[in-house]
């Protein structure tokens, strides 16, 4: 799960962290009156989870008050990269000296967290990584024993000379790795981590991915899920216990479990067609949980098929076949909808769908063409 | 012969009294594995299908004799079930719960290695070698014994692989599920090295998705290690980056962890990569009778069609398969069948021509990564 940088930065500031300070604004008028209350000059930041929000126009400098609810107002209902924008951050402009990045992930290879910092702050640091990776420098922590004071510092000593400096970077890497494991974080990140003119070591940027595993555990974070932010459908979704991403194409596929549904998508792709959406139904079958997942795809005007793919093992086809059979009474889809059933309870399955009058098909392969072929008639 | 698990795994199914648990312990009892024992705190003394319940895992070892564990308990408490097992003196651990947080799974890894202890999983279908043993949730009705070595980081995506392998008249020795979380306790490497050694598997099916860098390092370690033929499938081509596709793990970040790169990697030291996952077992017959002399395949095709899950048949063929998988041909592009399109049934039906049937190769284009 994605929270946002306000969201982060409150996290951050609980930890004590510095950070700029600054509120978070919904209207240009609430934007005006957080810049007047800081009084000095400010940026204006859209709340959105997506990178690159500098660069499309996401982040603006205000001089005062009245230019922050300008800004505001430009900035608020802006589409950045397919998402509105329906919060601002409006935060102090800070003097910059120095930008450098620090960023902790789970590195799987070595099943470690990993921290990585880098003097070359403030840009793309993927970009940093794969032209300078000398720039760089990564430490693998004992997820047992946890960061150590000096490890910490010796990753500041590579981004500061002034042992001031040194140990406030060194105080920020440790708390942030406390974060990484007290939220369950699967990402946290400063880009940049600057230096102002005051010779303070300030987190400017804030970013903390949650691992959705953790959650349950995680109650005031799982709180700051900003349903707004987020695919209505994926929402929807995820209140019905599916695993959903929406696509752009027009073939809707529901599938039990995560890499066949993948693959489905794949071979609906080598055969001609687009994948409308990634759509698990999960282990057990609850046939409600085909109703919903034949709702949301309907909902979905691109949609010009649904393919089916259940194979069945702990899934029983014949609890499918009801839901879809439940689906076609409820919804009465107007696009065709292609079944392919296999494994425990294909038959029943099979003689539950006859009331529906279904196409079928008995491959994976099968099922996919034949989806095509439908959704192009 | 199989790897991980055989005919002398004794299992211990922790959270046997749950829905899950009651209900694989059973369905495995069925497939024939030696269920020994269930473990729930406070039902001690009980039994579900027959299967005598304790309350610790200590006492069910002390009692049982057993080897192995099967975890179904719920994901907060899954972690604190592998430390028991662990403590208790299992050996071989398979966690089939989802959803438990990477940082435990961090946390509990150095002790297992620390201990000698294998984890399978977590978030996986567990282990099953065919006429042997099942450990999971596994359907035993896809499976059949013979000379394929199976591991996959999917599940129904693995039956779907075990399915057409089977109907083609190609079993297995053991199919593993490794699980799709971030942080597994076996790899595929793990499974790789066990398949090689053991000599009753002639060929191995590696299936991935994307996300990580597994399957990359696993080619490393194929052209290192493994001269046993190696067929990949790869899912997750048309995910797109950023968007958890359901798996933990299968997530691409930062522009690495896609199909194309993985493919590409196989690709390169000479794995061919099915397009579909019921291509595999055309890709397998091709490989095993380029490395062997006498085909096993064509004996074991006879037998081809919809297996029953009680018979045992088959696999007895030697088929040598010495020869690297490598040497084929090898860089951008590699060549697969596209027109397997028939029915697997009506397929293992009328299998006798069908190998030497017209196949149209395509070639598979493995270099144009990034295409969202």
């Amino acid at each position: 799960m994605k929270i946002h940088e306000y969201q982060a930065k409150e996290i951050f500031a609980d930890a004590k962290i510095p950070v700029p300070a600054g509120e978070v604004a919904t209207t240009p008028v609430e934007a005006f009156e957080i810049a007047q209350r800081l009084n000095r000059p400010v940026m204006v930041k859209s709340q959105v989870h997506v990178g690159g929000r500098g660069k499309a126009g996401g982040i603006k400098y205000a001089e005062n008050a009245e230019a922050a609810k300008v800004l505001a107002h430009q900035i608020l209902g802006m589409d950045i990269k397919g998402l509105k924008v329906k919060k601002v951050l409006v935060t102090v402009a800070e003097d910059i000296i120095s930008e450098s990045y620090v960023g902790i992930i789970l590195d799987r290879a070595t099943k470690n967290p990993v921290i990585m910092v880098s003097p070359a702050g403030g840009v793309d640091i993927e970009e940093v990584a794969a032209k300078t990776p000398e720039k760089i420098f990564k430490l693998y922590v004992d997820p047992v024993e946890g960061l150590q004071a000096y490890q910490a510092r010796n990753l500041a000593y590579k981004l500061y000379r002034d042992i001031g400096q040194v140990r406030k970077a060194a105080d920020i890497i440790m708390k942030l790795y406390g974060i990484y494991w007290d939220v369950d974080a699967s990402l946290v990140e400063i880009n940049p981590l600057i230096t102002n003119t005051g010779g303070e070591v300030i987190a400017l940027d804030a970013k903390l991915n949650v691992d959705d595993n953790g959650l349950y555990r995680q109650p005031q974070v799982a709180a700051m899920r900003d349903l707004d932010a987020e695919d209505p459908y994926e929402v929807q979704a995820r209140e019905g216990d599916l695993s959903f991403v929406k696509l752009d194409g027009n073939i809707g596929c529901i599938v039990n479990g995560a890499g066949l549904a993948m693959a489905t998508m794949d071979l609906v792709k080598r055969y001609g067609g687009e994948p409308a959406n990634f759509l698990d139904i999960g282990g057990s079958s609850n046939p409600e949980k085909v109703v919903t997942a034949m709702r949301i795809i309907l909902s979905d005007p691109k949609v010009k098929a649904i393919l089916i793919n259940i194979f069945g093992g702990i899934t029983r086809c014949d609890d499918v076949a009801n839901g879809i059979v439940a689906a076609f009474k409820q919804l009465s889809p107007s696009v065709p909808v292609v079944v392919r059933l296999t494994g425990t309870n294909e038959k029943q399955a099979y003689e539950i769908l006859k009331s529906v009058n279904l196409p079928s098909a008995d491959t994976l392969d099968n099922v996919v063409k034949k989806a095509i072929e439908l959704a192009g008639e | 012969m199989s790897v991980f698990i055989n005919k002398k795994t004794k299992v211990v199914v922790q959270g046997i009294t749950g829905r899950d648990g009651s209900f694989h312990a059973g369905q495995m009892k069925a497939y024939g594995t030696k269920v020994v024992g269930g473990v729930t705190p406070g039902k001690g003394g009980t039994r579900v299908n027959g299967v005598p319940v304790f309350n610790t895992m200590e006492e069910a070892v002390a009692k049982t004799g057993a080897n192995t564990s099967v975890i179904y308990v719920p994901p907060a408490f899954a972690v604190d079930a592998i430390y028991e097992a662990v403590d208790a003196g299992i050996k071989t651990i398979v966690c089939i719960t989802e959803g438990v947080p990477a940082n435990d799974m961090m946390k509990v890894y150095p002790y297992l290695k620390k201990n000698g202890a294998r984890l399978v999983g977590p978030n996986c279908p567990g282990l099953i070698s065919p006429d042997e043993s099942k450990v999971g949730i596994m359907p035993g009705s896809i499976v059949k014994k013979g000379p394929v070595g199976v591991v996959s980081r999917s599940g129904t995506l693995t039956y779907e692989a075990i399915w057409a392998l089977t109907c083609e008249g190609l079993g297995q020795t053991t199919c593993i599920g490794i699980g799709g979380d971030q942080v597994i306790g076996t790899n595929f490497i793990d499974c790789l090295e066990a398949f090689q050694t053991d000599p009753a598997t002639k060929a191995i099916v590696m299936i991935g998705e994307i996300g990580g860098s597994d399957e990359e390092e696993a080619a490393r370690f194929i052209k290192k290690k493994v001269t046993k033929p190696v067929v990949a499938f790869i899912a997750g081509q048309t995910a797109p980056p950023g968007k958890r596709m359901g798996h933990a793990g299968a997530i691409i970040s930062g522009g690495t962890g896609t199909a194309a790169e993985k493919i590409a990697a196989l690709n390169k030291v000479g794995i061919p990569v099915a397009a579909s996952p019921t291509e595999i077992p055309g890709l397998m017959k091709e490989l095993m009778g380029r490395s062997t002399k006498k085909v096993a395949v064509k004996k074991v095709k006879k037998t081809a069609r919809k297996p029953t899950p009680k018979k045992k048949t088959g696999g007895k063929k030697k088929t040598a398969a010495r020869k690297p998988a490598a040497k084929k041909t090898t860089g951008k592009t590699r060549a697969t069948k596209t027109t397997r399109l028939t029915s697997l049934k009506k397929a293992a039906k009328k299998s006798k021509t069908k190998t030497t049937g017209a196949k149209k190769k395509t070639a598979r284009k493995t270099g144009k990564s990034k295409k969202a």
